[in-house]
């Protein structure tokens, strides 16, 4: 039987389409987008037309565009190359952002910059209260993601962009997992820089973009020839900016339809756990969360075993236990929450992709009960059940 | 990053459960670090006649445990005193070096078992002479190994 991927959130496959328009650029189309001849004209063309096909999805203008390796290193910009010309002062995130974001802003920290984490409640929604409190006279950036990897939970961006203007801050937000999945309009959202990758949304790996609304300034990260108005050096990816541009595009154009049956998805996933398993604990906001996220707490058991269970059955997930993070720390976000370690060593997510079925959603409710049967009777936590 | 015998011992655990009328009990572990082993030990003539496992944690933890039983059985008191968190691993043909630490305890509670077993009988006084300092029941040394 053909493997079952539910981790999206990890990376998705590359769409054919994608695949087929990025093509020509590892091959005949390899000119060098700085160069002035004709294969360097074709270049540039292309990483042009990309330019625009991103700043349409996302409502900017395309010299508001800059590509870069990819998610992280968009945050990284975004954070060190907005506050690196300032005097140090005040940085606002909230507790449950990307690492890509938390570890850059505890660099800033250890370079002099002062930093506020925001908490979230128990969906894992900011809580305004404590995020406009936070706020000082100094406060340079807020940082908030938009939607979270590992719970799902999107935050009204829109609000904490406006609060952040309103004490004279600017705005990021992390978009990485949003990007492809929901509508996302920069003018909307109000927001002064926004990160994306390629990878999250069946682009190719190594590319991402950070939007930049005019007007903000920055310092490179990356210094040489001049590259993406000066901000990041270095000859563009174009097969990989060829291939983003392509698959933002096919976003936008599909979005209406993967929205509704990754929802559809989602909700048979989620009522099928929460029926099947006593006990389950589901993780994020049960509606304001990202189309086909999935994520749960299984009292008893630890991640990694489902996990390990669930591949040996032929279903790849994600598990936010210390072990499958590679870590000796339970996931930070599901801690954050409010959950309990021995909680969130349990937790589990299923991120859903367009080419997933219904079927697939079916064969998971299959294994899954069973293995969490398994796992719980040989755990010297549980008592019930036997 | 398994070996295929850890991933053998992980889907096809040996011994698990709880050996009735347990003789010794040892638990090691707590739910903050996310690994619980709990071992239970027969008895008979200062040899392992039965043990059995009960783990809550990850594929390194299920697989020390089962390992840790199948290594003891038939065993003298004397002699499986002797098996050690390390040999449990490398009987296992390794385990990625993040797992030593918090994974890799089912020695530990299998000592703490056989002290259970030696307190019960009366004999605490051979405890020290036999597994030496016990092990801490409620955590672990993040010092031990750390060559790893």
């Amino acid at each position: 039987m053909k493997p079952i991927y539910f981790d999206h959130a990890a990376t998705t496959p590359v769409d054919t389409r994608v695949l087929e328009a990025m093509m020509p650029f590892f091959g005949e189309r390899y000119g060098n987008p700085s160069e002035l001849h004709g294969l360097g004209r074709e270049g540039r063309r292309a990483v042009e037309a990309a330019r625009a096909a991103v700043a349409a999805a996302l409502g900017a203008e395309e010299r508001e565009i800059v590509f870069t390796s990819g998610g992280t290193e968009a945050d990284n910009l975004a954070l060190v190359g907005y506050l690196e010309r300032l005097e140090p002062g005040h940085l606002i995130v909230s507790a449950i952002e990307h690492a890509a974001v938390m570890e850059t802003a505890k660099a800033l920290k250890r370079r002099g910059w002062s930093l506020g984490i925001v908490p979230v409640d128990r969906d894992g929604l900011i809580d305004l209260d404590a995020y406009e409190a936070a706020f000082c006279p100094d406060t340079r950036l807020a940082s908030v993601m938009l939607a979270n990897n590992v719970v799902g939970t999107v935050q009204p961006v829109a609000e904490l962009a406006r609060i952040a203007h309103e004490h004279g801050a600017a705005f990021h937000t992390d978009a990485v997992q949003a990007v492809g999945a929901l509508p996302v309009d920069v003018e909307d959202l109000g927001v002064d820089l926004l990160s994306l990758s390629g990878h999250k949304l069946y682009g190719p790996k190594g590319v991402g973009a950070l939007y930049v609304r005019r007007g903000t300034r920055l310092v490179p990260l990356m210094h040489g020839g001049g590259h993406e108005h000066r901000l990041r050096s270095g000859t563009e990816n174009v097969p990989g900016i060829v291939g983003l541009g392509t698959a933002m595009s096919l976003a936008v154009q599909e979005m209406p339809e993967r929205q509704a049956r990754l929802v559809s998805l989602r909700e048979r996933l989620a009522d099928g756990v929460l029926a099947a398993i006593p006990e389950v604990a589901y993780l994020g906001h049960r509606t304001q969360r990202l189309p086909g996220n999935v994520a749960f707490t299984v009292p008893y058991v630890e991640g990694e075993s489902m996990l390990l269970q669930l591949d040996q059955a032929g279903v790849m997930v994600a598990s936010g236990s210390a072990c499958a993070s590679g870590s000796l720390e339970p996931s930070h976000v599901i801690l954050a929450l409010g959950y309990r370690p021995e909680e969130a060593h349990g937790s589990v997510r299923a991120s859903l992709g367009t080419e997933n079925t219904e079927a697939e959603v079916d064969r998971f409710l299959e294994v899954f009960p069973p293995i969490v049967e398994k796992l719980r009777a040989m755990s010297p936590l549980y008592h019930g059940g036997a | 990053m398994y070996t295929e015998l850890v991933m053998d011992h992980f889907s096809n655990p040996r011994n698990v459960g709880e050996v009735a009328d347990a003789d010794g009990v040892g638990q090691v572990g707590n739910p903050v670090c996310g690994d619980i082993m709990r071992i239970t030990i027969k008895v008979v003539d200062d040899a392992i006649e039965d043990a059995k496992f009960k783990t809550f944690g990850c594929g390194a933890a299920v697989a020390t445990s089962s390992m840790v039983t199948e290594m003891v059985m038939g065993k003298t008191l004397t002699e499986a005193a002797e098996i050690s968190n390390r040999a449990v691993a490398e009987a296992l043909g390794g385990l990625p070096p993040i797992k030593m630490h918090c994974s890799n305890l089912a020695a530990d509670a299998l000592h703490l078992a056989i002290a259970d077993y030696l307190t019960r009988s009366g004999r605490e006084d051979e405890v020290a002479e036999i597994i030496g300092p016990l092990p801490k029941g409620d955590g672990h040394e993040h010092d031990v190994e750390e060559d790893d």
